[in-house]
């Protein structure tokens, strides 16, 4: 089926499949691979992407489920500059290790930012805690979100 | 963003280089790779544990529209053996089954919806054989075995130290203590599953991109089992999507090789999803443990005893040095002047036991860390007083009976810890306790070897060029897992050179660009590499200046110096691009490589030849104390950790914010192998499939860890470095379970302390004191 949507501001208009899963059509159909799959059932948040300016599971979503929507990948959350704070923030504080979790990461600490300006460690905690990281343990992650946040997104 | 990439020094936070992609999600993982005309592949599991294989039925799956081939074993044409030390692991099942993940048939398709019907209408004919899966149990079984062909039936490896007066020692001590202990499986969960991409070109060149820690390994590998010639195999490494020892070794690079072989031209695509990942994958080896500890009333440790086994599964893998690394480290980093230790890496049906970060040390150390505590509760002494006065200092025999020569840092890790707050601080913290609620503080003091011992050579290639852009470019054969070396790599090159980091480039990993350097593991890949590349640097600095010395007449190279993209003439002033000067050099002076192998013990602790094969002794140590403040919910038997310190020796810094990630990320591993982590097995069947059984650590379980470094000088490290990759994943079991048995006065001995685990132990300890 055709589907017109938004990805990164520019619009899109795809045939495929209905059932075809979000991640699929982002990854190989569009080839933005920044959105990374390490479960495929909702369970680490690797793969998330924002839809409407809210994150979600891109493995839970089905092609047909992004008609009318705008969405926002890793490759799109930068504004003018080649980076976003939050980008800048996690390289500058060593949020990034192998790298996997960090797209998820960058876009739900996005989407807290935007929902509270200035978070407590606890509340950066708590809004990353469906994000699997395997390498940092997360304390540099939430460094770096904490320094983002100060810098008045 | 704002980095200060001027001159680079050692010692400093240079951000990491391939954050700046990752971060953008434009780094390419070997998962990434993706085209149109390209092939899924996907693998047939056996989902049983052992039988004899009859008949592999492919006919309804290949005559599904959409597949292009079946494949099984038949189809291999070399060997069909892979592994590292013995080579025992099918490509695809050809006589027997060992284990529920053996990769039985490879199906190639059009479409992943193809793809996986295809592979529900494979079935397999088989005969059952007997489950073995209790290693210690299936040392003696000489009937069931798991390989036939097997020397010692189903032992992979037993080692055997004795130590000063062994046993006899026991009747010389005051006090005695005797536990024993288990450990499950632990998964590395890395969260990039295994992935790879291949073509076999034209020229008949097969090329593998993979999510690998071994690159130049894997092409031997693959090479030999598919039976192809070696120049004709290339392996590219790309970062890793996390790695931790799972990927040491193959994974899905046969069975790429084998599916491209069959579609020339055709790129083909493996990519295991979770599920696929957990049943398949090696995973820390689950073990027994039998400890028996002896000391004199002074509180001086003086007799040990050590049985241990570990379930390797059906594979070799990297199981019998494994173990090695066990034993060497089963006496913790103590000095015990008699030791009787023994380890078994045995052959079963469970899942495969392999390399995972600190690789058999983690498993050791719950069973000796919480033996400390107890002679020490036991002698009335503080578990921080009993490891003062026991731990090594440089010149002191290990428990194995060799002599500690490297830096030797584990009494100033303990002596930070006893001026720490949190330490002297500790009796009031517990005392503050919630209702229902009990805190305890446990410690835990660790020693970990570098490198691969004494046999197995210990060796980098470092390449470095000036490029026709006057830069320099690093060929870099160590694989970057996550673990931030490529950085290192460039920072070491941008101090020696004298250069802003952005005069540095680098290639990753590919066995037709790079040279061989071995793996990324054993806490090795800054050292080993690292020292390969200041050689290299240095030699290539030097044959730049002379070049520039010789063009001016000038009387020596000391006249020079090097700065950013330039070289500056000191007593005229004269400055030389770097980009012109490469044109006035040569190949061979304008690329420089070198070889650095690293140092190894000359002693000899074994008659046993096979224990220094697999590793022992080892030459160079780091160290860490840790301290754990755990809170137990009395109601629920949940254990959190509320602060967490370590304190590491792992020799001088090159980039302290590399050095505590590693630090943070050990420690949160070992925390989700102390409290959460459970690889359930039951049958040789795994039962925790996804992230909703297996537990690992969210950002809401884990404490802020405060990290401290004592910057020993290593005189054969890099700036006078030393590995710290794999030491900080050891402390945080024992360290949890001393702190539980600090708050309840309940010793758990298995495994993880689960809030099930612990309210059971509170109730039989209320039980018993009714």
């Amino acid at each position: 089926m055709k589907i017109r949507f938004i990805l990164n501001g520019e619009t899109k208009v795809i045939d495929v499949e209905a059932d075809r899963r979000v991640i699929d059509v982002i990854r190989e159909d569009l080839g933005l691979t920044g959105t990374k799959e390490a479960c495929g059932r909702g369970e680490c948040g690797s793969c998330t992407i924002l839809v409407d300016g809210s994150p979600k599971l891109s493995c839970l979503m089905l092609a047909a489920q992004l008609e009318g929507r705008e969405i926002i990948t890793i490759e799109g959350i930068k504004k003018d500059s080649d980076m976003h704070p939050i980008q800048e923030a996690f390289i500058k504080h060593g949020a990034v290790q192998c790298g996997f979790c960090t797209p998820g990461m960058v876009l739900v600490s996005f989407d807290l930012l935007k929902r509270n300006k200035k978070p407590s460690r606890d509340e950066i905690r708590e809004a990353i805690s469906g994000n699997l990281c395997r390498c940092t343990g997360y304390q540099k992650i939430v460094d770096a979100i904490e320094a983002a946040a100060k810098r008045e997104l | 963003m704002k980095l200060d990439r001027k001159i680079v020094e050692i010692g400093r936070i240079i951000p990491r280089i391939d954050a700046f992609n990752k971060v953008r999600g434009l780094e390419k993982y070997a998962s990434d790779y993706h085209s149109k005309d390209m092939i899924w592949v996907g693998v047939k599991r056996a989902g049983i544990p052992h039988a004899r294989l009859k008949k592999i039925k492919i006919d309804k799956a290949k005559h599904l529209k959409g597949v292009i081939d079946v494949l099984t074993h038949k189809d291999v044409k070399g060997t069909n053996r892979q592994g590292v030390v013995r080579k025992d692991q099918p490509v695809l099942v050809d006589d027997k089954i060992r284990y529920a993940g053996d990769a039985v048939a490879l199906v190639l398709a059009k479409d992943k919806k193809v793809l996986m019907h295809a592979l529900s209408l494979i079935a397999i004919d088989y005969e059952p054989l007997p489950l073995i899966f209790d290693a210690e149990k299936a040392i003696n079984d000489k009937k069931n075995l798991v390989h036939e062909d097997n020397p010692d039936g189903n032992v992979l490896l037993h080692g055997k130290i004795e130590t000063g007066k062994g046993n006899k020692a026991f009747s010389e001590c005051d006090l005695v203590v005797e536990a024993s202990f288990e450990v499950p499986y632990q998964e590395h969960a890395y969260l990039e599953t295994e992935a790879g991409w291949a073509i076999l070109d034209s020229d008949g060149m097969l090329t593998i991109t993979v999510s690998t820690q071994t690159p130049f390994r894997d092409r031997s590998e693959v090479a030999e089992a598919l039976g192809l010639d070696i120049k004709k195999v290339r392996i590219i490494a790309p970062y890793c999507g996390g790695a931790f020892g799972g990927k040491d070794g193959i994974t899905v690079q046969t069975l790429l090789g084998l599916a491209a072989l069959t579609v020339p031209g055709k790129p083909v695509k493996i990519w295991l999803n979770r599920e696929e990942s957990f049943i398949s994958s090696v995973k820390r080896h689950q073990a027994r443990l039998y400890y028996k500890l002896g000391a004199k009333k002074d509180g001086k440790l003086h007799a040990l005893d050590v049985r241990f086994f570990y379930d390797t599964g059906p594979y070799d893998h990297l199981g019998g040095v494994v173990m090695a690394l066990g034993l060497e480290h089963s006496g913790g980093p103590y000095h015990i002047p008699n030791t009787n230790l023994k380890g078994w890496v045995v052959y079963t049906n469970n899942p495969i036991g392999g390399a995972f970060r600190a690789f058999g040390v983690p498993q050791v150390t719950f069973a000796m860390e919480q033996m400390v505590d107890m002679v020490a509760k036991r002698l009335n002494l503080s578990p921080l007083e009993i490891r003062l006065r026991n731990v090594i200092k440089k010149g002191d025999k290990i428990p194995i009976g060799t002599t500690m020569l490297s830096s030797t840092g584990i009494t100033d890790c303990l002596n930070i810890l006893k001026q720490h707050p949190l330490w002297k601080e500790r009796e009031r913290w517990k005392r503050d306790a919630p209702i229902f609620k009990k805190r305890g503080v446990g410690i835990a003091s660790i020693m970990h070897a570098m490198g691969y011992g004494p046999v197995v050579p210990d060796y980098a290639n470092a390449k470095i060029e000036l490029t026709e852009d006057g830069k320099f470019r690093i060929f870099c054969g160590v694989v970057d897992m996550g673990q931030g070396n490529i950085n290192s790599y460039m920072q070491i090159a941008a101090n020696i050179l004298n250069q802003d980091i952005d005069n540095i480039e680098l290639i990753l990993p590919d066995t037709e660009k790079t040279l061989s350097s071995g793996s990324s593991s054993a806490s090795r890949t800054t050292y080993t590499f690292g020292n390969a590349l200041i050689d290299a640097s240095k030699t290539l600095k030097e044959y730049i200046l002379n070049r520039v010395a010789d063009l001016i007449m000038a009387k020596s190279i000391d006249e020079f110096t090097m700065v950013p993209g330039k070289i500056i003439h000191l007593p005229t002033g004269k400055s030389f691009l770097l980009k012109e000067i490469t044109k006035f050099l040569n190949d061979s002076e304008r690329i420089v490589t070198k070889h650095y192998r690293a140092p190894v013990s000359k002693e000899l602790v074994s008659i046993d030849e096979r224990l220094r094969l697999h590793g022992i002794p080892h030459l160079i140590f780091s160290f860490v104390s840790h301290l754990a403040y755990v809170e137990i919910d009395e109601l629920t038997g949940e254990v959190e950790v509320k602060k967490y310190l370590s304190i590491t020796d792992s020799g001088k810094i090159i980039n302290p914010q590399i050095l505590e990630q590693q630090i943070h990320g050990a420690i949160a591993q070992g925390l989700g192998y102390a409290i959460y982590e459970d690889f359930v097995v039951e049958d040789g069947k795994a039962k925790t499939l996804d992230f909703s059984t297996y537990i690992i650590p969210t950002a809401m379980d884990l404490p802020d860890i405060e990290s401290i470094n004592v910057e020993l000088h290593e005189s054969s490290g890099p700036f006078g470095m030393k590995g710290a990759g794999e030491i900080n994943t050891n402390g945080p079991l024992p360290a949890v379970a001393n702190g539980v048995a600090d708050a309840l006065d309940i010793r758990i001995f298995r495994s993880p302390l689960t809030g099930e685990r612990i309210l059971m132990a509170l109730k039989e300890k209320k039980e018993m004191s009714n």
